[in-house]
């Protein structure tokens, strides 16, 4: 592929230090559901502009990690900061609002709005929180925001297809919407569940295109993915959950040569 | 401390009342996820079976009233007592009685049809369309009995040998003043027994097992090859049934009109959410503890301290609960939300 | 082609002008247009509009926020309240009494917003329920010396009324609401409440077309969602509901401006449960729909609760007699006190048959019909397209 060399070339230059300049950071963290450990002593430094990939088999922990990153759960201890703010405690609402954004494993979108409008939502979201009520001036008035919206659209390929219901798009153009509605926030970090789940290889393609785009201009991503072929176009960091720990972590190639990892994960069958 | 029990068995009674409407409520929505609006209809459809036995008993004919002499008085006297003497007037005596068991094949068909008819059909839509469609029935109901039985309520009378009252007080050894009517003691003990009867019936029974178990995981019982639809469409009827021998046996407590139904729904569904949606002990517990709540508001000392708090308590109890514990006192996580 | 058969739907400024210009010439000539049905006189017309308020009201709640409310008729019962003591104590000016009305029921919409949105679905339901059968309950009982209880609220000869005193004496008799001079009775009331419906329709139709509008759409389709994306909801989801309290506070005044008594029955869950079928009935979340809703059930309880025995026998009269006598015992169990039952089983065959209310019937005609006049080829991609609409 076009993308390994240069791909390759950045890992060398993060690969270094990647927790010097940490934008995101998990501290400690526990949490268990009716004393089972769901997560016990995670601790993850994420440098700002790289993209950290979360791998581990099955019910190892991984999306009640970013459950507990967005403010769905809260953890037992520990700590969540970002940016320098602590994350743990705080509403989803205000989280997004300091810049982290999320796409869910099973895309949570406006289902009876147009995709238009579901990229409306995001686009109208103010980082201060505030409350603004505008309410006499017409939506299909504002050129600025309608233009902002149909530029996401076209980043995603969805164009086309603005005024379809979202709840009537497929499997993955759904995921696509849900991370076009992230990215016309303009997130400072982005968590992806799985963003290629269930589709096609042709669609798991466009995928990886997209998001190297998207890591390419210089976003924090972190993302959980099963599909090795994901992880390793995309990964700048590996961290392998397994039984909620983290049993090692590194550069794509040096995880890929673990023999833990490949023990707890891949079933000591090396690829 | 006599005053405290009164109050106490004040509000069984009432507290039964809810706690049977409330507990079919929760079983229908518990099992095929509807909300059912028309619920407090099959209790007030329930009373009027006990109205439309009571009438059809006293059917009657005009007969020369012998006790008067000095002019020509008619009277009617219903067949069954032209007939059967003594015998018949023992039969309307025990009209009520006689209507619970009248009530239970009707209000199992009565079930059975709303549920094949309607409910059926309402499975997978919103919750608010479950409510609005069912709320419609519940105005349907309720205008035909009216349209049958007039809009006045019609007083119906306990067998004579209850229609006294009890003194409990006696009994327990707690001082004379304590009496209670016989009927509403009656009352609290069918409600009690039904109540026993309905969790027995869901924990022993292979039926009710293979239905807690729908209730629960309703994907993997369906799996097992077990028609768990058919069991909850008879649960359906099972709850119409009890809704409606509630109303049968209410009726000597509470003359019942068209608009019986309405009144009890609000406060049932207020039971049910009380309670906690979907959770048959907190329906049962719900019911109890408003009913009682409303009997102590209403004492005078209680009234004198926060005037009004009579005719609010329960709503304002429902708010503090439901703000405190989101899913009311026994709700699981989850439910309905 | 696919796009463009999409775009007819999108709405432009122009169109809503269009349509708001429609919609008040249609209700400014409604004495005009309901003589034929027999509609036109004032107590009912007044109702049209009063009534088509309050489901526009509920409407900007449930038809975008998707919060079903069961108690919005507290709110009509405040405003109507709050119009008459204006009346008693101020002036029998229409102007004062809507604004107090408004005002009231919108604190009292804060309030009860302020803890019943803490929850959602059901339970938000039952606490909307359980607050208005609360004010029900107290307008009843320990607050008498304001409501006046059972009797309800009325003039009478002795109210202060201050403002109208400092310009002219107190006339013997009641006097009845005016508008700076002119009476509010008959049509002149007509026309003050539906200059009011008209406001209201234009400000719904702002909010629903502006992005606090969306907002509430997008709170209703997913709320989890829009947390994620940076927004705070109640804020929204409490200003829709006092906007909407208000909405039923402005009709409970205006009830009160054409007739002024207020009583508690006004409150009742089943005056609530009233504008909800309202709303259904016409079409949740569309603008006209509440309206078309509000006016058909007004209009139909006022006729068909006026047939009789007697009217049904002299309207069939033309039939040959037995079969005139079945005709008439077939439909008076319908008519005259039966009316609600005739209300019910349309309300459940709506629900049924057509989850959207008249609004969506009349797309549905409009799409058959221009399927009829496109041809086949159009047809079939409309055909296609059927399932996505759900």
């Amino acid at each position: 592929m076009v993308d390994s060399l240069s791909l390759a070339k950045r890992e060398d230059s993060i690969g270094n230090a990647p927790t010097k300049n940490a934008i995101f950071d998990v501290h400690d963290v526990h949490k268990s559901f009716a004393g089972l450990h769901a997560l016990s002593e995670v601790n993850l430094k994420v440098g700002e502009r790289t993209t950290h990939a979360i791998i581990g088999p099955n019910g190892a922990g991984k999306s009640t990690l970013l459950n507990v990153c967005v403010g769905r759960l809260a953890p037992d201890s520990g700590t969540v900061t970002f940016d320098g703010e602590t994350l743990t405690g705080k509403k989803p609402y205000e989280i997004n609002q300091a810049g982290v954004a999320r796409v869910f494993q099973t895309p949570e979108i406006f289902s009876d709005l147009n995709l238009l409008e579901n990229l409306l939502m995001p686009a109208l979201s103010k980082r201060d929180g505030s409350f603004t009520f505008n309410a006499f001036r017409a939506l299909n008035t504002q050129k600025d925001i309608l233009q902002k919206a149909e530029h996401a659209l076209e980043d995603v390929g969805l164009i086309e297809k603005r005024y379809e219901h979202a709840g009537s798009l497929s499997r993955g153009d759904k995921r696509r919407l849900e991370l076009a509605m992230c990215l016309i926030q303009n997130p400072k970090l982005l968590l992806l569940d799985e963003p290629t789940a269930g589709m096609s290889r042709h669609d798991t393609n466009r995928t990886i295109d997209l998001l190297v785009r998207i890591k390419e201009s210089g976003m924090t991503i972190i993302v959980i993915e099963h599909d090795m072929h994901v992880v390793f176009s995309l990964a700048d960091h590996v961290s392998v959950l397994a039984q909620g720990k983290i049993i090692a972590a590194g550069t794509p190639s040096e995880v890929k040569g673990s023999a833990k990892v490949q023990e707890a994960y891949l079933g000591g069958a090396p690829q | 401390m006599d005053a405290f029990f009164l109050q106490v068995l004040n509000g069984l009674d009432k507290g039964g009342a809810y706690a049977l409407i409330a507990l079919g409520l929760t079983l229908v929505f518990g099992t095929l996820g509807v909300v059912n609006f028309a619920h407090g209809a099959l209790f007030m459809l329930g009373a009027f079976c006990a109205v439309s036995v009571n009438q059809i008993l006293t059917i009657s004919r005009r007969v020369k009233d012998e006790s008067v002499t000095f002019f020509a008085a008619y009277k009617d006297e219903p067949y069954l007592i032209t007939w059967f003497g003594d015998t018949g007037e023992f039969i309307i005596d025990y009209s009520v009685p006689i209507s619970l068991l009248v009530s239970i094949p009707i209000m199992l068909l009565v079930g059975l049809v709303m549920e094949r008819g309607l409910i059926k059909h309402f499975y997978k839509r919103t919750h608010a369309e479950q409510i609005l469609v069912t709320f419609g029935l519940a105005i349907v109901i309720q205008e035909i009995i009216k349209a049958n039985f007039g809009a006045n309520a019609i007083p119906m009378s306990a067998p004579d040998i209850v229609s006294g009252s009890a003194s409990v007080g006696a009994m327990l050894g707690l001082g004379n003043s304590v009496i209670y009517p016989w009927w509403r003691l009656i009352y609290f003990i069918f409600s009690a027994i039904t109540i026993f009867g309905v969790f027995a019936f869901l924990r022993y029974t292979s039926f009710g097992m293979v239905v807690r178990a729908g209730m629960h995981d309703r994907e993997t019982v369906g799996l097992l090859g077990i028609n768990i639809q058919r069991r909850f469409t008879i649960v359906f009827g099972l709850a119409a049934v009890v809704a409606g021998m509630a109303g049968v046996m209410y009726t000597p407590i509470l003359p019942p009109n068209y608009h019986l139904g309405m009144d009890f729904l609000v406060l049932s569904f207020v039971v049910v959410v009380v309670g906690g949606m979907g959770s048959l002990g907190g329906a049962v517990a719900a019911g109890f503890l408003l009913g009682m709540l409303e009997s102590f508001a209403s004492t005078n000392t209680i009234k004198s301290l926060i005037p009004g708090i009579d005719q609010i308590i329960i709503y304002l109890v429902a708010v503090i609960i439901l703000l405190v514990r989101p899913r009311g006192l026994l709700g699981k996580k989850g439910v309905f939300e | 082609m696919n796009m463009s058969a999409r775009a007819k739907i999108q709405t432009t400024p122009a169109k809503d002008w269009i349509l708001f210009i429609a919609f008040s010439i249609v209700i400014l000539t409604m004495p005009l247009w309901t003589m034929p049905i027999g509609a036109s006189y004032p107590a009912l017309l007044q109702k049209f509009a009063i009534y088509g308020i309050f489901a526009i009201g509920f409407n900007i709640l449930f038809g975008l926020t998707g919060y079903l409310s069961f108690g919005h008729a507290a709110f009509l019962g405040v405003g109507s309240y709050a119009a008459v003591w204006s009346f008693k104590l101020f002036t029998m000016n229409a102007i004062p009494a809507v604004i107090f009305g408004v005002i009231f029921s919108g604190l009292l919409a804060y309030l009860v917003g302020f803890i019943c949105l803490r929850r959602t679905g059901i339970y938000f339901s039952i606490l909307t329920l359980a607050f208005a059968q609360m004010c029900y309950r107290l307008a009843y009982s320990v607050l008498t010396p304001i409501t006046n209880g059972e009797t309800g609220l009325q003039l009478s000869g002795g109210d202060p009324r201050i403002i109208d005193r400092m310009f002219f004496e107190a006339s013997p008799g009641l006097p009845s609401p005016r508008l700076f001079g002119y009476e509010l009775g008959g049509y002149a009331g007509f026309y003050f409440c539906a200059v009011m419906m008209i406001i209201t329709f234009f400000i719904a139709m702002r909010i629903t077309r502006s992005p606090f509008g969306m907002k509430l759409k997008a709170i209703r389709s997913n709320q989890n969602r829009m947390n994620y994306i940076g927004f705070h909801t109640r804020p929204y989801t409490q200003m829709a509901f006092v906007i909407s309290g208000m909405f039923a506070g402005l009709a409970g005044a205006l009830l009160a401006v054409t007739d002024p008594l207020a009583g508690a029955e006004r409150m009742t869950w089943t005056a609530s449960g009233e504008v909800v079928l309202m709303t259904i009935l016409g079409g949740v979340g569309t603008l006209i729909g509440p309206v078309l809703g509000a006016g058909a059930i007004k209009y139909f309880e006022n006729i068909f609760s006026a047939f009789n025995e007697n009217l049904l026998h002299n309207t069939f009269a033309i039939l040959p007699d037995g079969l005139e006598n079945i005709v008439v015992s077939a439909i008076s169990p319908f008519v005259g006190n039966g009316w609600h039952l005739t209300l019910g089983l349309i309300f459940m065959a709506v629900v049924i048959f057509l989850p959207g209310g008249f609004m969506e019937g009349i797309t549905r005609i409009q799409r058959y019909i221009d399927r009829k006049r496109n041809g086949s080829v159009d047809s079939k991609t409309e055909n296609e397209k059927e399932p996505n609409h759900g």
